[in-house]
């Protein structure tokens, strides 16, 4: 051969157009919290490819990071592959294989007696669960009180602060109008939420022109594309958002017509200072609302359609008290110089000009770029309007707001804002999703009180609910909690999640009272998902030294993997993955709605499991029904859906005709929303690609909380219980009430020692502090704050297992401000020690420019046990990886009586992680491994071990060259 | 040496990035090697993928990077693959003719039948684009989906690659680059968009389109600097809307 040829390319063959897969199964995703849907490509009975499903609401057709590392979720060599029972002392992670049936035989045993003796002594808590329809009747059929699930320390003041004030909320309940805002303000968003949404939405609005401004400390992610970054300091947002305001009311850029029609702005409140009815609103013998109502000139009806309210002006009613309309003690309160844009700029760290300039900016696109949609619509009122109108200002907040706190009340600062500019759910603004807008807030109270816990009986009501006033608190006469984690306590009164995070610290004390059984699942609470790492595991560890029993007594742990959690559990009951089993997500739950359309869902098992795993939800329907739950059997005991999950999806009813799904209801399927159940649904959504979604009408799909046509489909579907306006709270009279009760009035009042305390934060109107353990320690000897972000590749510690999310983020380093760290003699890698007033750990340094100076961070999460998760116990997780938590506390410090509340916002609970203050120094000599180090955790029996090179998708090759 | 295709080919398949709205996210690059390790040049092998240091063969990596100091720089997300040079160097110093660009649509290959896994090309690539697979003993790299974009199999709007397909950003466009009147080269002209390192000579088919500036500057969405107080700064200020007729 001439030598030549040899440097010739050579004609390749190729397949270009290869088979990818011989079955394709439509599901939905649970690689975060997201639930997109998903195309999965099986291969000879293999996963071989997950794309984003182009049909879903959620994703249409687009997948993350974490959605497409699917495959590596599923053939994990850290899933669990059987029951098993604790046989070593806790912790040691020393296990014994047993069977399912025994494995049940045990969790009836334990949880039988409970139910026979006191209910309460079970605490059901699970962690960032999908069922929580199921899991939230399950405890109420079992008849304890002691149920949440995680949004304790996620995003309960997102949650409660927009249900009480807006009647729906950031994230789940709601959405920017990513279509038609002109301007997009984002406060404390962390990249994982909400994942595909948001970069959809992003991408749109950047295309557009849009101004995207992101308010955060930390320029990473979402605020790395912002066209403003306002890098502010943590928990200091409010004061921004209330300084914004000042500013809108000085001009009087506020939208007065859109307040009169859809909020409480002009409602009178009464003003009588030291009685029982100062600061509620005026009403009429029947109840009604009054305003002052210029037509009349005189007290009228606030929600008759034809008033014309006075929003200032001070007002004599028929007893002869004196009332002004709520619109005023806003402006009153917030037109004060204290909320000038010079009196908070050092504070926040947003220079004067920078606030006064986006007040403008906000001004600007809100009244003079106002967006028109030519759709004629009908109001509450029966009024046609032409056309819609929209202030195109949209914000989104996320948990840099909620895990302060303060961050109840800051998050009703940003929902004050959308108020007064007039873009709740106007075109350009703030969107709900169905189910919402429902009444603020829904009507719905948590059941659960003292005394109404019987043994063997279920409770009457939901163990989580709104309260509307002292007397729904779950507390004993004498202000005991009755819940174990003292949620809806005098401690944390509208805590509408539960407090997770402080059911082992309580139990653990015995605080209110000892428990017997923690019952979690899917909540790493031994690790990543507590404050107070070291300190939690010597919880559950602790033994009563009279009885050597420990003092809590039993914990039923369900995962799909081996978390750290496992080896602190005594009953491992092995779930399977997301890929393997049915669920739903229901309407009843975290719906997957968007602002056009009412949408849910399921799984479907796509694989089959190759190991002894049950669904957790499957086995809690059977578990359900051996423990005779009434919901669950049959009057003569037999089991009420012995197809499990899958036959309680079709065919459960909550109310009449209101099932798990709302898609394809009716005895063939014929109805949506409300129907008879119809035992084909599932398969139904199996034909229609795993979800169903109700498009809006033009009509409808603005100015929802006001809209007829809206309202009244929402009442047909069992969204609201009628249809009738809901009203927007710019002033919170709920609040009101406790203050009041703070304040000595009513039959449920606080003890001394809460009084205070209650009284300063239930503040009708919103309200800016300091965060409290800013407040609490030194500034001097703490001078930084540190927070925890999620990266858009990591969801929690769901990837940790994961071998290509693993390689994105496989260890985390402390980020610091380059010129704060290079004053504290610090560059990149050296080891640092980061000091809290609860605790210390050594870690490695990362410099950045993108970050506010007194801040510093790391990714949440990274950070592994050695010896979990089947990863190496070298792994770069352990050896390289934290977590902050270990410098976090759970609880606050000592009070000069030595009392120690929750670490948590006063109003609703929520975990106040973002709170932490610290000093950060360079450590004395570098280390080899982060510190504190824990002991290695052996594997769990049964575990596959992880082989030392990965060739997947090598036999997709091959068997396709084979043919 | 390899000779490259002759005469040079009209069509430019390649890849238009948009740095102006990548966050990062990395979906892309996994949602590539979730395609790629079951496709054409299947496996992206895993190296000790649940120990002390796993590595992998990636096509797409995501590097992140700021530019400028504090408040006034900014961060960057740039998702590097292969840029399917019109001249690529990797091609030229392939000793065996493994690495080869495609006459009909532009696309750089590795045939691994003819591989002898030497890296010349991958010490070639000034882009770091090359991914030598040591179990396999073969050089690998982003194949543009060449088993995506003209399968019959898959529904024509699948039919771009993986990374465009899951971006949820829309910052990845997939096209002819070749073609003037393309959808692609359009965005390019509109945009700006650019060569990496267009000095060494390579010509990259795949273009990025820079980050559009911040707007911090007074004016910038046609508001002014600040809103002009019309209330009055004193108790009872709020009398300025007394007269206000409103209706419900």
């Amino acid at each position: 051969m001439p030598i030549q040829d040899m440097f010739r390319t050579v004609k390749e063959e190729i397949d270009l157009s290869p088979t990818v897969s011989d079955e394709v199964k439509f599901t939905t995703c649970y690689m975060c919290a997201c639930r997109c849907g998903i195309k999965v490509h099986l291969k000879d009975g293999t996963v071989r490819y997950i794309e984003g499903n182009k049909n879903h609401p959620v994703n249409r057709g687009v997948l993350c990071a974490k959605g497409s590392a699917g495959i590596m979720t599923q053939y994990a060599p850290a899933r669990l592959t059987q029951p098993m029972l604790r046989v070593g002392e806790r912790g040691r992670g020393e296990f014994k294989a047993i069977s399912w049936d025994e494995a049940m035989a045990i969790a009836e045993g334990w949880l039988g007696n409970i139910r026979r003796t006191d209910p309460r002594k079970l605490a059901f808590f699970t962690g960032r669960d999908q069922s929580q329809a199921l899991t939230g009747w399950w405890a109420s059929q079992f008849g304890t009180p002691n149920y949440a699930a995680h949004g304790g320390f996620c995003s309960v003041n997102m949650a409660a602060a927009g249900l009480y004030t807006i009647g729906g909320s950031f994230w789940e309940f709601g959405e920017p109008d990513w279509h038609h805002t002109r301007y997009f303000l984002m406060f404390g968003v962390a990249e994982d939420h909400d994942s595909n949404p948001i970069k959809i939405g992003l991408g749109h609005i950047k295309g557009r022109g849009a101004k995207f401004v992101s308010v955060n400390p930390v320029r990473t992610g979402y605020s790395a594309i912002a066209d403003e970054w306002v890098g502010i300091r943590p928990g200091t947002d409010g004061l921004f958002v209330l300084a914004l305001i000042h500013e809108l009311l000085r001009a009087d850029k506020v939208d007065l017509e859109y307040l009169a029609r859809y909020t409480n702005a002009h409602w009178l409140v009464i003003q009588a200072p030291g009685t029982a009815g100062d600061g509620l609103f005026a009403r009429d013998s029947e109840g009604r609302p009054l305003c002052w109502d210029r037509n009349r000139e005189g007290p009228g009806d606030a929600m008759a359609a034809d008033a014309s309210p006075a929003m200032v002006g001070n007002y004599k009613l028929a007893d002869g008290r004196d009332a002004v309309p709520a619109f005023q003690l806003l402006a009153q309160r917030y037109l004060d110089d204290a909320y000038a844009p010079d009196a908070v700029a050092e504070r926040t760290g947003v220079p004067a000009d920078t606030i006064r300039r986006i007040a403008a900016e906000l001004a600007h696109a809100a009244f003079a770029e106002e967006v028109v949609i030519e759709q004629p619509w009908t109001d509450w009122a029966g009024r046609r309007h032409e056309r819609m109108v929209g202030r195109p200002v949209a914000m989104l907040a996320m948990r840099g707001i909620s895990a302060h706190s303060n961050g109840f009340h800051t998050c009703r600062a940003i929902h004050l804002l959308q108020m007064l500019l007039g873009s709740i759910d106007t075109p350009g603004g703030f969107r709900y999703k169905p189910p919402f807008p429902r009444p603020c807030p829904p009507p719905i109270k948590p059941a659960g009180k003292p005394g109404t816990i019987e043994p063997g009986k279920p409770m009457a009501g939901p163990p989580l609910g709104f309260v509307t006033g002292p007397e729904d608190l779950l507390v004993e006469a004498d202000g005991t909690p009755g819940r174990i984690d003292k949620a809806y306590s005098w401690e944390a009164p509208v805590a509408a999640h539960g407090m997770m995070h402080m059911v082992i610290t309580n139990a653990w004390k015995g605080d209110p009272y000892p428990i017997d059984t923690l019952f979690m699942f899917m909540a790493n609470m031994s690790w990543n998902s507590a404050m107070n790492v070291p300190g939690t595991i010597a919880m559950l560890t602790d033994k009563d030294e009279a009885t050597g029993e420990y003092k809590i007594p039993h914990i039923i742990y369900s995962d799909a993997f081996a978390s750290e959690m496992v080896a602190y559990a005594d009953l491992i009951l092995p779930d399977t993955t997301y890929l393997e089993r049915h669920d739903c997500i229901s309407l009843l739950d975290r719906p997957i709605c968007d602002a056009d359309g009412a949408a849910d869902a399921i799984r479907q098992p796509i694989v089959e499991p190759d190991r002894d795993v049950r669904p957790f939800q499957d086995v809690l329907i059977e578990l359900g029904a051996r423990l005779g739950l009434p919901g669950l059997v049959h009057p003569d005991g037999r089991p009420r859906y012995p197809g499990l999950y899958r036959d309680y999806i079709a065919n459960h009813e909550r109310a009449p005709g209101i099932g798990m799904l709302a898609g394809w209801r009716g005895e063939n399927g014929e109805t949506e929303g409300r129907g008879a159940p119809n035992p084909k649904q599932v398969e139904a959504y199996i034909a229609n690609e795993c979800f169903w979604r109700h498009k809006f009408e033009p009509e409808e799909r603005y100015y929802k909380h006001a809209n007829k046509a809206y309202l009244e489909k929402a009442a047909r579907f069992g969204f609201i219980g009628a249809a009738q306006p809901i009203i927007l709270q710019l002033y919170s009279e709920v609040l009101q009430r406790f203050r009041l009760a703070a304040e000595g009035h009513g039959t449920v009042q606080p003890p001394e020692r809460h009084r205070e305390r209650v009284r300063k934060h239930f503040d009708p109107l919103p309200i800016w502090y300091a965060p409290f353990e800013h407040a609490a320690v030194d500034p001097a000897e703490f001078p930084l704050h540190a927070v925890t972000q999620r990266p858009a590749a990591m969801y929690h510690s769901w990837g940790s297992m994961n071998a290509w999310l693993r390689q994105i983020h496989g260890r985390n380093r402390l980020h610091m401000n380059r010129v704060t760290a290079e004053g504290l003699g610090i560059a990149d890698d050296d080891w640092v020690t980061v000091t809290s007033h609860h605790g210390q750990i050594t870690v490695q340094a990362k410099l950045m420019e993108g970050v506010e100076p007194g801040t510093v961070w790391t990714w949440n999460a990274i950070g592994k046990r050695s010896g979990t998760w089947n990863l190496a116990e070298d792994a770069g997780e352990s050896r390289k990886g934290f977590l902050l938590n270990h410098v976090i506390s759970e609880l606050l410090p000592p009070e000069g009586d030595g009392l120690r509340y929750a670490n948590a916002d006063p109003v609703t609970g929520q975990a106040a992680w973002y709170d932490l203050r610290v000093r950060v120094e360079k450590a004395a000599v570098p280390l080899a491994a982060t510190e504190p180090a824990f002991a290695p955790i052996p594997d769990p029996p049964g575990m596959t071990a992880p082989p030392a090179i990965s060739r997947f998708g090598e036999l997709f090759r091959r068997r396709r060259a084979g043919r | 040496m390899t000779s490259l295709p002759q005469p040079a080919m009209g069509k430019k398949l390649g890849l238009v990035i948009d740095l102006d709205i990548c966050v990062g996210c990395h979906a892309c690059a996994v949602n590539c090697k979730e395609w790629n390790t079951g496709g054409h040049a299947a496996p992206l092998t895993d190296r000790d993928p649940y120990g002390s240091d796993p590595a992998g063969v990636w096509f797409n990596r995501i590097h992140s990077f700021e530019a400028g100091d504090g408040a006034a720089g900014r961060t960057v997300h740039f998702p590097k693959s292969c840029l399917h040079c019109e001249q690529p160097a990797c091609v030229e110093v392939c000793p065996t003719g493994a690495s080869y660009k495609r006459s009909e649509d532009g696309i750089v290959l590795v045939n691994e039948d003819l591989c002898i896994g030497c890296k010349l090309c991958s010490w070639a690539c000034p882009y770091g684009a090359r991914e030598y697979d040591w179990d396999q003993g073969v050089m690998k790299k982003c194949t543009l989906c060449i088993d995506r974009i003209y399968n019959e199999r898959l529904e024509v709007e699948e039919r771009v690659p993986a990374c465009v397909s899951t971006c949820p950003a829309s910052a990845r466009h997939f096209g002819d680059l070749g073609d003037p009147d393309s959808k692609v080269s359009a965005i390019v002209r509109e945009r700006g968009g650019y060569d990496l390192l267009p000095e060494l000579g390579y010509k990259p088919v795949n273009k990025y389109l820079p980050p559009r500036s911040p707007r911090t500057a007074v004016g910038s969405t046609g508001a002014a600097a600040s809103l002009a107080p019309v209330v009055k700064a004193e108790p009872g200020g709020f009398l300025h809307w007394i007269d206000r007729i409103l209706s419900r």
